[in-house]
């Protein structure tokens, strides 16, 4: 395996708060890397550094051998690189389908129009959303807005995916159709680099997991070694209800707080 | 045409083969043969001003439409246009056409050179640097002698031989005016059937989530702007052309783009035939009130309260309520 994304130093901050502090890893070809870590330790800021929302105040970025640090979104994209959001970010007056276009078009691929609509559907219908390719999105429920944003990202023929909590938010049938989807993404070969609260799917989806606590890395290995090891519970002391379940490698599927 | 729009002899043979390249076609012949018939100057006027808000709105509408940008003053590139027309119609003696596209082509350019600029704000605030710009145009216009300053600049009316004298030439004025405004909508419709819309779509709807998508936001945002003066400052050229006169207050009259606005929301943002109703009832309605004894002081209130009613009970407009009414419309009718 090789390095498809590596960190090398980085470090983010806004005003006064470090958000990201000399954080270095790397994502290897054709994993699932899990990205996981209390609320504020930077996960979120992380992806946002990664396809060039945020411009980082020091370190490298290189994706594929080739240095993207600050290279802005749009052009991040071309590089096969594509991501969901936390909050969903559809764009509401159009279409499951026109979203996806628009995935198809500008991603990595460049397609012109005539020849993303296939591409488009076929994300669509990846994902499950075959019965509603011509629903505006603004009316597509909470799961169907999840969907929705996963569906746009592939329909950019990526190489690596960054899913920041596509299970958050879903029920126990929604959440297994989706850890569905994102095993069969891995099959097709798609890297992913996933932030998830929802400690059993990652534990069971994870080739390697690493942690991040207060913008630092805590610790980086495999599921079983992570879930064992004495500093990641410590960085979940204050939230003891999710370090038992992260201890037990299990628990009910109910987002953590 | 320049300004990023799509090109290419398959895309137009594609659009040539679906309906709506016909329903524009219709919009032209009717403004082109309706004045025609009885040989009617009265109506032939007043389709003149409906072209020129429809040319407004329609080019406006890219901007405001697609990309979600109120632009608050475009009406400078309609003045700008009309100032450049003019003044290489008068002493340098140019030709009219060559001097309607060479304004067209040049305060296309400057838009692209004030869109990198201004289009870095949003929201409210890119709407009134968009005034500032109109703004500043008019006053730079004002103090600039070559132009005239603030008494403008005069055309000998001798000009109108060229086009087989006075009365024949206002007839060409308006059948060219009628040529734009079909460009116009052609322009539009081929900019939202194209890739370089479906961007601009994305931008309009959410422009970080575009970014993140791929969609390169300065650059389209750029191009819109500046694909969206091109039309409209050839239209300032015959319009300004036809009073054989131009000055700053008429130019760069903020009022204009105001029922620009006006006329899109009532015909229905987005939607490539809102502005055609749009600009034919405001016509038609401004028109009305101009001569009724009771408003005729009150014309721009009433446009005022139009589009305070519009914005609070017909968010789509005209187009958005017929699409509401008949969906199957939607495919038809863009």
């Amino acid at each position: 395996m090789t390095a498809l994304l590596e960190l090398d130093g980085l470090s983010k901050s806004f005003g006064g708060v470090r958000a990201v502090k000399g954080l270095s890893f790397a994502v290897e070809d054709g994993e699932i890397l899990g990205l996981i870590g209390p609320n504020g330790a930077g996960k979120s800021t992380l992806f946002n550094l990664i396809n060039g929302v945020f411009m980082p105040d020091s370190g490298r970025l290189r994706f594929r051998g080739l240095d993207i640090t600050g290279t802005p979104p749009h052009r991040v994209a071309k590089h096969g690189l594509a991501r969901t959001h936390q909050i969903v970010q559809p764009l509401e007056a159009m279409t499951v389908i026109e979203n996806c276009m628009v995935g198809a078009c500008f991603g990595r691929e460049n397609l012109p129009r005539a020849q993303a609509l296939d591409t488009a559907r076929e994300a669509a219908v990846f994902v499950g959303l075959e019965d509603r390719l011509e629903t505006t999105a603004a009316h597509l429920t909470i799961a169907g807005k999840k969907r929705l944003e996963l569906a746009r990202a592939l329909a950019a023929q990526p190489i690596l995916l960054l899913l920041d909590e596509v299970l958050a938010g879903l029920n126990p049938t929604e959440i297994a159709h989706m850890i569905g989807v994102i095993r069969r993404l891995r099959e097709r070969g798609i890297t992913i680099l996933m932030i998830e609260h929802l400690m059993q799917a990652i534990m069971s989806l994870s080739d390697r997991i690493v942690v991040l606590n207060s913008g630092q890395k805590l610790a980086e290995g495999a599921p079983a070694a992570i879930a064992n090891d004495p500093a990641v519970i410590e960085a979940y002391l204050g939230d003891p209800a999710l370090a038992r379940e992260l201890q037990q490698g299990s628990g009910d599927e109910r987002r953590a707080p | 045409m320049r300004g990023g729009a799509p090109g290419g002899s398959a895309k137009h043979a594609a659009i040539v083969r679906r309906p709506f390249f016909w329903i524009i076609a219709l919009v032209i012949a009717a403004f082109a043969v309706a004045p025609l018939l009885g040989n009617d100057v009265e109506l032939r006027e007043s389709l003149l001003l409906a072209a020129v808000y429809i040319t407004l709105a329609s080019n406006l509408n890219i901007m405001l439409g697609y990309a979600g940008y109120v632009n608050f003053g475009s009406i400078v590139f309609f003045g700008l246009g009309g100032y450049l027309c003019i003044y290489l119609m008068g002493s340098p003696g140019w030709p009219l056409v060559a001097a309607i596209l060479v304004a067209g082509a040049g305060v296309s350019l400057l838009a692209l050179l004030f869109g990198l600029g201004i289009l870095r704000l949003r929201g409210a605030y890119f709407a009134l640097g968009t005034i500032g710009v109109n703004e500043a145009v008019q006053a730079f216009v004002s103090n600039f002698d070559p132009w005239g300053g603030s008494s403008g600049i005069y055309l000998s009316t001798e000009l109108f031989q060229a086009l087989g004298g006075p009365m024949q030439a206002l007839w060409s004025i308006y059948f060219l005016l009628v040529a734009v405004m079909g460009l116009s909508l052609y322009l539009s419709y081929a900019i939202k059937s194209s890739k370089f819309g479906l961007g601009l779509l994305a931008i309009g709807q959410n422009e970080d989530a575009a970014a993140v998508l791929g969609v390169p936001t300065a650059l389209y945002k750029a191009l819109a702007y500046s694909a969206s003066a091109f039309l409209p400052a050839i239209a300032g050229g015959l319009y300004f052309f036809k009073s054989a006169f131009i000055q700053p207050t008429d130019a760069f009259d903020l009022t204009f783009s105001t029922e620009a606005i006006v006329i899109i929301m009532l015909g229905g943002q987005g939607t490539i035939i809102g502005p055609v109703l749009g600009g034919y009832f405001y016509e038609e309605l401004r028109g009305w009130l101009l001569t009724s004894e009771t408003f005729s002081h009150f014309q721009l209130v009433v446009a005022g309260v139009l589009l305070l009613l519009i914005v609070l009970f017909l968010p789509g407009g005209l187009m958005g309520w017929l699409h509401g009414r008949w969906p199957k419309l939607r495919r038809v009718l863009e």
